[in-house]
């Protein structure tokens, strides 16, 4: 069991990690939420994984699993939500404002940027 | 009063003009100028202490483990800044009100004043060097504003600019210095600094801390080579000018300078390095002072050369130096002032402050004459006035002095600064009110009312009462040297007196006088000379430099941060993994404590449906619809894994969150093009894939390596599940760690969610402002829409199923302290309902039966778990301290009261707000304008009579 719960956080890290590297906005946010999945198991995992012992208190329960990662995944699964939503906007927004979805910059780099100095004199 | 109040009414009061914009000029400046009044009456209170000798201290311990303590201390040397402060800041804002034209923002200006004014009237009360710092910085910040106040000013942006460079760049060496300094002495705090002067001198670090600090008081106070920022500056409001650049934040430098007096002085470092700055700064500044034409240039180069002065005698290192310089400080704030005042004046009047078409005012600006002669001739030292008693001082404390050997160097230059200055003053005096009245001004000139006028003939009026009867203030003097000077030496002096008899100062100042005399006699030739003279431009090496930095800056940056995202990315990823996999080849790997748990063919199923999601994603991630679906499944199985791995509360959290997230992402494919075309060459595919493996190789490895152990140290979960139902009253360990054991976390991450929703709100609003709002609405679809925009089964179905899921909601926000459940959750299901009825109906029929703005949800959320916990102060227990009770009523069965639901409920609206807010502000995006919006719920209706204009149309859905 131990080795499926790895294996899926490692093949759900590297799809995330593949799809991050890509070029248009839509596999980046797609990237991100494997990621985002990959690191909730793995924190929930650090809990080490129980079978039939939720930490929901009974009487004559012997053991419980730990509460604590959950606690902390249960938020951060409401966070991540709201990281999706805003990385979502700035995507649309940039793809409405630019036409276009590309990730990477498409100036080139080292052109020099506007002088301040410059800007001042006008 | 209190130290405190008198640093914070500043502060506080920095808020009121603002506030006060709106309700007129006279109202913003009067509650202004009442804010200082009472700031410097709190002074006032404090002056028998200080006139009987003591020192008034006030301490609250800040940081204390930092040695940062926000303490207090006003004894003679604070009183005299804090007083030179609030004094002349008072004239200063009645001076603004009058000058500030009807297109300047009022409110903006006093604001900075007072954040300006309240930084340095803790620059002069603290007593620990560490806040000082801190209130250091501020001025530097504050004067930035003021600087760049005119932000329509290509000059005013420039010089603030320069002026924060210089400064910030000295305040960073400060720091620095301060830091040694407290190191050596063991303790932050000045009092205890001043009493080690011998320890601080004695250490090897004395030096450095030195060099530090002076680079701090020196950049602050425009001395040589630092001194070309402060002209720089007077691109800044005239009484910006006058308050910042002559009277106080200048003198912040010599006041730090006096400060660490007792510590630092005195040694042949410090008689080096800041008497020759000191000589320099004043021989140079009156030099170019001379041949300045600018009338606030004039101004600025001279009090360049004065500072230069005061820094000299506080650099002899002797008592009767360091007298002289707290009676020149004072003498140099009343007449430049005014100078600087009257200088605004003129420009006011006559539009301009160019000295070669002015002349001849005289006549037509009176009192402005008589003020500013008054001003300039106690600035260039004629006796019966101010300036003449301390500049007298300087040059009996010259005549003393030697350096490089030379017993002469020092009084020559002295005398030549002093002949220089006194021709500028009569340059200032002749070139300007002098001569016959011209014909050719840019205005008509005339004096000002009273409100320009008066404040500075109220420090003229000093300036003479000083120069005809210094003995008025003669003991205030000595009793502000002496705190100068601490235990380190004494002070001979008793009297200022007027007439010393035949000294050589007098003949030193009557040479200068005369000098300056002649100087202005032969000024043309001597300009024709000066413009000949080749001499770098101070302005143009700075400016070099600074482009030196920037084109290193970017020669470094370029190369790492090129703008592509990816790469970024790839960079990121490479190095944690090598970091990884650096810790894993160094560190001990422990022994397999856990045995490995079989695992059924249910297990086997889900992990390979996972994988197979995941596996399909990557390969089919061109056709982005498919690949939302593909997410999906990977959300579903990452759910029921969670309830496999007795997670109940995740598994709900995350589904209902998949579902969400999924309707998100829909709207979002609305706009964005459907597949994803391939640009990315093979070898680049091949990299990111090897990256993509390796990292997920080290994060499989790292996961199976440490399922397979026990903790290193005992977990702090056990103690949760024993306390859950005891402490917390609940038997839902997770529920109760969220709103109880670690309530404050869950109150910061709502407040993220309601700020993540708010930045999406805030984006779509600009996006519907600018040009995109066009282009969205004459969006024409790429793909034919369904005919039945708002088809019937769907509407009817969600309105059946609305309170269905409404009491689910409640159901679960109920159950959530005891069983799985809770605020998130029932937020999360609450705001699928909601948002199926905007699916089902459209965006502007659900909009228009909104009856709270999602906003103002996200807000109550917030202040009902703030005021939660907050509710716990009442019963003196810590923020969030929840409790609970047991509560019958008949015919019910018992049932528990916790504040820790209504924290929860807190937590219930935040999330509902948050979501909905999120997607209604993509759903708005979504409208279009060829699609009218209907106002009916759905298309066909069988119970209206008459078949909508709508269902006729031929194509368009929304979502």
């Amino acid at each position: 069991m131990e080795l499926l719960v790895a294996s899926a956080i490692g093949i759900m890290t590297a799809a995330g990690l593949y799809l991050v590297m890509r070029l248009r906005t839509f596999p980046v946010i797609l990237g991100m939420s494997l990621l985002t999945y990959a690191v909730n198991v793995f924190l929930f995992a650090s809990g080490r994984l129980t079978v039939g012992a939720s930490p929901i208190l009974i009487k004559g329960a012997e053991a419980y699993t730990d509460p604590l990662p959950q606690a902390l995944v249960l938020t951060a699964i409401v966070i991540s939500f709201g990281m999706t939503a805003v990385i979502v906007m700035i995507a649309l927004g940039a793809y409405l404002g630019a036409g276009d979805d590309n990730v990477d910059d498409q100036i080139p780099p080292g052109d020099p940027e506007p002088e301040p100095v410059a800007e001042d004199a006008t | 009063m209190s130290l405190f109040l008198i640093v914070a009414l500043p502060f506080l009061g920095a808020l009121l003009p603002g506030l006060m914009n709106s309700a007129g000029r006279q109202a913003c400046a009067g509650v202004t100028f009442i804010v200082s009044l009472a700031a410097f009456v709190g002074l006032l209170t404090n002056l028998p202490a200080v006139l009987a000798g003591d020192v008034v201290l006030a301490r609250v311990d800040w940081l204390p483990s930092l040695g940062l303590n926000f303490t207090l201390m006003l004894d003679g040397l604070g009183f005299f800044f804090a007083g030179l402060i609030l004094g002349i800041g008072m004239l200063i804002i009645t001076y603004g009100r009058y000058y500030l034209s009807r297109d300047d923002n009022m409110g903006e200006f006093f604001t900075y004043l007072l954040l300006f004014q309240g930084a340095m009237v803790g620059i002069v009360l603290s007593d620990n060097i560490l806040l000082l710092l801190v209130f250091w910085e501020l001025t530097s910040l504050s004067s930035f504003l003021l600087i760049g106040y005119w932000k329509h000013l290509p000059e005013g942006r420039q010089g603030a600019r320069m002026a924060l460079a210089v400064t910030g760049m000295g305040g960073l060496a400060m720091v620095g210095g301060m830091l040694i300094l407290g190191q050596i002495a063991g303790s932050y705090d000045l009092s205890v600094i001043l009493e080690n002067r011998e320890l601080i001198q004695a250490s090897p670090l004395y030096l450095p801390a030195l060099l530090l600090i002076l680079l701090g008081c020196f950049t602050k106070s425009a001395q040589f080579p630092f001194h070309f920022w402060l002209p720089h500056a007077m691109a800044a409001p005239t009484p910006v000018s006058a308050y910042l650049h002559s009277a106080t934040m200048v003198k912040a430098g010599i006041f730090l300078m006096a400060r660490m007096w007792p510590v630092l002085s005195g040694t042949p470092e410090w008689f080096m390095i800041v008497t020759t700055a000191g000589l320099v700064t004043m021989v140079l500044g009156a030099v170019i002072a001379l041949f300045k034409h600018d009338l606030k240039a004039l101004l600025a180069f001279s009090t360049v050369s004065h500072l230069g002065l005061i820094t000299m005698l506080l650099g002899t290192g002797t008592a009767f130096g360091a007298f002289a310089a707290v009676f020149h400080i004072l003498n140099h704030a009343t007449f430049k002032a005014a100078l600087f005042m009257s200088a605004g004046i003129i420009d006011h009047e006559a539009h301009t402050r160019d000295i070669r078409r002015l002349g001849g005012l005289r006549s037509l600006m009176p009192v402005t004459f008589v003020i500013a002669t008054l001003a300039a001739l106690s600035m260039a030292g004629i006796p019966l006035l101010n300036g003449f008693l301390s500049k007298e001082m300087m040059l009996e404390e010259a005549h003393h002095t030697m350096l490089f050997g030379s017993h002469w160097l020092v009084p020559a230059l002295a005398v030549l600064g002093s002949l220089f200055s006194a021709a500028y003053c009569f340059r200032f005096i002749s070139h300007v009110f002098l001569g016959p009245v011209r014909d050719d001004y840019p205005a008509n000139p005339h004096d000002p009312g009273p409100g320009m006028w008066l404040p500075p003939a109220i420090l003229v009026v000093l300036v003479v009462v000083i120069g005809v009867a210094p003995f008025l203030v003669q003991d205030f003097v000595i009793l502000v040297a002496k705190s100068v000077i601490g235990g380190t030496a004494e002070l001979k002096v008793k009297y200022i007196k007027i007439w010393h008899g035949l000294v050589p100062a007098l003949y030193m100042s009557i040479a200068a006088v005369v000098g300056g005399l002649i100087l202005l006699a032969i000024y043309r030739p001597a300009l024709r000379l000066w413009d000949a003279t080749p001499r770098p431009e101070a302005k143009v090496i700075f400016e070099a430099i600074i482009e030196g930095a920037v084109g290193l800056a970017r020669r470094l940056i370029h190369p790492l941060h090129d703008g592509a995202f990816s790469r970024y990315g790839a960079i990121m990823a490479v190095t944690v993994i090598a970091a990884g996999v650096h810790a894993y080849g160094t560190g001990a790997v422990g022994e397999m404590t856990r045995a490995l748990q079989p695992a059924g063919a249910v297990p086997i199923a889900g992990w390979v449906m996972l994988v197979a999601a995941t596996g399909g994603l990557v390969f089919l991630h061109r056709n982005r619809l498919l690949s939302l679906i593909l997410i999906g499944i990977v959300g579903l199985m990452v759910s029921i894994g969670f309830v496999f791995f007795s997670a109940p509360d995740l598994a709900m959290t995350q589904i209902t969150v998949e579902v969400v997230t999924a309707i998100l992402l829909l709207l979002a494919l609305n706009f964005l093009p459907n597949r994803t075309p391939i640009e990315s060459s093979v070898l680049r595919r091949t990299r990111d894939g090897a990256i993509a493996i390796a990292g997920g190789v080290a994060a499989a490895g790292l996961s199976y390596h440490y399922l397979l152990r026990d903790f290193i140290a005992p977990s702090i979960s056990e103690f949760h599940l024993a306390n859950s139902y005891k402490g917390g009253g609940g038997t839902n360990v997770v529920n109760v760690i969220l709103v109880d054991f670690r309530g404050f976390d869950t109150f910061g991450e709502i407040i993220v969610l309601g700020i993540a929703a708010l930045l999406i709100y805030a984006l779509t609003e600009t996006l519907l402002s600018g040009p995109v709002r066009a282009r969205l609405l004459n969006r024409k679809p790429d793909q034919p829409r369904a005919g039945d925009m708002h088809p019937m089964m769907m509407v009817v179905l969600t309105r059946v199923m609305m309170p269905v899921v409404m009491m689910v909601g409640f159901y679960i926000f109920l159950r959530g302290h005891n069983e799985p459940g809770g605020g998130f959750i029932a937020g999360l299901i609450v705001s699928i309902g909601v948002v199926m009825q905007y699916m089902a109906s459209g965006f502007s029929w659900a909009s228009a039966r909104l009856r709270y703005p999602y906003h103002g949800i996200i807000g109550a959320g917030v202040l009902v778990a703030g005021l939660t916990g907050i509710g716990s102060w009442f019963v003196s227990k810590p923020f969030l301290t929840s409790d609970f009770t047991y509560v019958r009523i008949p015919p019910f069965d018992k049932f528990e009261l916790a504040t820790a639901a209504a924290f929860d409920l807190g937590v219930f609206l935040a999330v509902v707000g948050a979501v909905m807010l999120s997607l209604e502000s993509f759903s708005r995006l979504a409208r279009r304008a060829h699609v009218r919006d209907s106002e009916h719920a759905m298309d066909i209706d069988p119970s209206r009579n008459k078949a909508p204009d709508t269902a006729q149309k031929p194509a368009g859905g929304e979502v």
